[in-house]
């Protein structure tokens, strides 16, 4: 990075003097303490408070998603046997035979009702309508939530900075039909169109684990244009810089002077609206599970298991707060976290925020 | 600057078409057909034959061709350049009409929790920027975080479960409970704005954390500005140094970021309106996505689409109306 660049060349002149106490017996070396630039942001990102919470939270979250299903005597869907009742109520059914008698049978099929267990040690949460234990499913429902904001961020930030590389560097009509794309995409309302391709999905008979994955792919699609904007921008003004005239001058490739020169000085920024980009995708996941689409019907994701609020006339809304509450918590910390984390980093990442 | 104003005219024209085209091959797309829905049993005689009808009632294909779509999407096209966005299916009514008869209650809704956020935020903004650290600060800034990563829908359900289910002291849902037959106009009034408290809470509640970190990182940084030094050099009182000097210049990227908000000003919140069950724009979409209803589904998000981007064409002139120093380029 050019900034590291900097600070390495003032701090060179520490190790000439290095050598010069060495005569005495006494290595300078061990008093002052160097830092590079990567160390700097990491001692202002620890020392904010706000930032060491998110990033607690985060781990604690990540624990409990991924680690969380070893120790649970339940599984994702396993129904607790004590709760299903089988009620047997006979019925009578009176018919005139052929012989003309009048015959009486019973009917005794069982039906069987799954209680909702309200929390207890066996079931910390209670469990919902399915008679599957709330807690073990938030466990599972993170690892979807929180995998989906990895995957799709990951992949976004990788075809933004590809795109808006070539469009800031190249300028031009590279720049012309990225960009316009890019402002096409950033015109289309995402939800809408989530819920038409939600549609599609169910229609085309698609109603398994492969849902999640058109899902991440169609995010992916309509949201890399944040990233290209940002990356083309940088790039821009990092261009016409010296250090850019000097990769020229040393007959450096195209690909070596955008992705070893110019990127990482994009990378600061990258990280920031990653991490706060973590939260959004997050988030849509989530309001697109409350709506009743998305994941596919059964699996856990946090969502989903707050879909709840919409069903039974609001008598889940009303009287079974463990159905909805807990996850709507995870959702809301994840965010939370994700959004003290990237400010942290944001505020680490910038020396001029040092007042 | 007229030339520029031009260009960008221009822009937005072929923004606007790409935008359409995606949306009406996503539309066509979209399998839960109006029709079916209307067609119910289909074991009935003349199923075959009715289905065909409506078919070409609604000018649409059962199983759409590349030719169909686009031959579709054409006729879309010129009657939309004429200002003829179609009848809806659901709503029996041209599409123009349904959004313009739903879109007062959302406006106004939006409009009231947009002033609402502003009287809160700005002022908010600038006291935490002058005690930067300071107790104030802090509280807001993880109180309006919270904010901002609340869910809408999860916020909303716990509003209504506390204020509504436990405490009573706001209606669940809708905009007017049943009120008795000589109720008079005022009452009715009183009635409706007390259905409209929660929604426009919710709205406020999670909205004004953005805006607040906004106006408090520009005010921080018009606080490093020289030309405050100055202020203080003179000797004018805090007084005047934050309410002259720093507010004004605080404004400028405030006021830009105000034509952004276009879109939802006018077109509506989805989910806040789909939680609190009000009859506005944003329900109504949700309501007509559900239904498969292709004429409002494209009117509806080209509406939002013509919206965003005047909003952003807006914001880029607001630049150089409100900052004399920005110029136009190009």
């Amino acid at each position: 990075m050019e900034e590291d660049k900097k600070i390495l060349e003032e701090a060179t002149p520490s190790e000439t003097v290095e050598t010069a106490e060495d005569l005495h017996g006494e290595n300078l070396g061990d008093r002052v303490k160097v830092l590079s630039p990567g160390m700097m942001v990491a001692k202002r990102f620890f020392r904010s408070k706000l930032s060491m919470v998110g990033l607690v939270t985060l781990i604690l979250l990540f624990v409990f998603s991924f680690l969380g299903p070893i120790f649970s005597p339940w599984g994702e869907k396993e129904t607790d046997p004590d709760l299903v009742v089988e009620s047997a109520t006979p019925r009578a059914i009176e018919y005139i035979g052929e012989d003309g008698e009048t015959y009486v049978a019973y009917d005794i099929s069982i039906t069987t009702d799954i209680a909702k267990a309200s929390p207890s040690w066996e079931h910390w949460l209670g469990t919902d309508d399915n008679g599957w234990d709330i807690f073990t499913r938030l466990m599972y429902g993170g690892r979807i939530s929180l995998t989906i904001g990895f995957v799709v961020v990951i992949l976004e930030t990788i075809l933004g900075v590809i795109l808006g590389g070539l469009a800031g560097y190249f300028g031009g009509w590279v720049d012309q039909v990225v960009m316009r794309i890019v402002d096409i995409l950033s015109c289309i309302p995402t939800l809408p169109i989530m819920l038409i391709l939600s549609a599609a999905l169910t229609s085309m008979g698609i109603l398994d684990i492969r849902r999640l994955y058109y899902m991440m792919v169609v995010l992916t699609l309509i949201g890399w244009a944040g990233t290209a904007r940002l990356v083309r921008g940088q790039i821009l003004s990092l261009r016409e810089q010296e250090f850019m005239l000097a990769a020229k001058c040393s007959g450096l490739s195209t690909g070596r002077k955008i992705f070893k020169h110019l990127i990482p000085n994009v990378l600061p920024q990258l990280i920031v609206s990653m991490t706060l980009g973590l939260g959004s995708i997050i988030l849509t996941e989530a309001t697109l599970g409350y709506l009743g689409l998305g994941a596919p019907l059964g699996t856990a994701t946090w969502g989903a298991m707050i879909n709840y609020v919409t069903q039974g006339d609001g008598i889940y809304l009303a009287e079974y707060l463990n159905f909805w509450v807990p996850p709507g918590i995870c959702i809301t910390l994840a965010i939370l976290a994700f959004n003290f984390v990237g400010d942290g980093l944001r505020d680490a990442f910038d020396p001029k925020m040092k007042r | 600057m007229v030339k520029y104003c031009v260009k960008r005219l221009l822009l937005s024209l072929l923004i606007l078409f790409g935008v359409s085209v995606i949306l009406y091959v996503l539309v066509r797309m979209m399998p839960t057909s109006y029709i079916d829905s209307l067609l119910g049993d289909p074991t009935l005689a003349d199923f075959e034959k009715r289905k065909a009808e409506l078919y070409a009632y609604y000018g649409l294909e059962e199983n759409p061709t590349f030719k169909g779509v686009v031959s579709g999407y054409w006729d879309w096209l010129v009657n939309f350049l004429k200002g003829d966005m179609g009848v809806s299916f659901k709503y029996n009514q041209p599409v123009e009409d349904v959004i313009f008869q739903n879109m007062g209650i959302s406006f106004t809704i939006s409009f009231i929790s947009l002033i609402l956020q502003l009287i809160i935020a700005i002022p908010l903004g600038i006291k935490c920027a002058c005690n930067q650290y300071g107790k104030l600060d802090y509280t807001a800034t993880v109180l309006t975080m919270i904010g901002i990563s609340f869910p809408t829908f999860f916020f909303g359900s716990l509003v209504i479960k506390i204020f509504a289910l436990e405490l009573g002291w706001f209606p669940v849902n809708g905009i007017q409970s049943s009120l008795p037959v000589d109720a008079t106009g005022w009452e009715i009034f009183i009635d409706q704005v007390w259905h409209l408290v929660l929604p426009m809470f919710v709205l406020v509640f999670l909205s004004i954390g953005s805006m607040m970190r906004y106006t408090r990182t520009n005010t921080l940084e018009v606080l490093n500005a020289d030309y405050i030094r100055t202020a203080r050099a003179k000797g004018l009182s805090e007084h005047t140094v934050v309410y002259k000097h720093v507010f004004r210049n605080t404004m400028i990227p405030l006021v830009t970021t105000l034509a952004g908000i276009l879109p939802g000003l006018f077109g509506g919140s989805m989910i806040t309106e789909t939680v609190f069950g009000i009859p506005g724009i944003g329900k109504t979409a949700y309501d007509a996505l559900q239904a498969g209803d292709i004429p409002f589904i494209m009117g509806y998000n080209m509406f939002i689409a013509v919206l965003t981007v005047i909003g952003i064409l807006l914001t880029d002139i607001m630049y150089a109306v409100v900052d004399p120093r920005v110029k136009l380029g190009k």
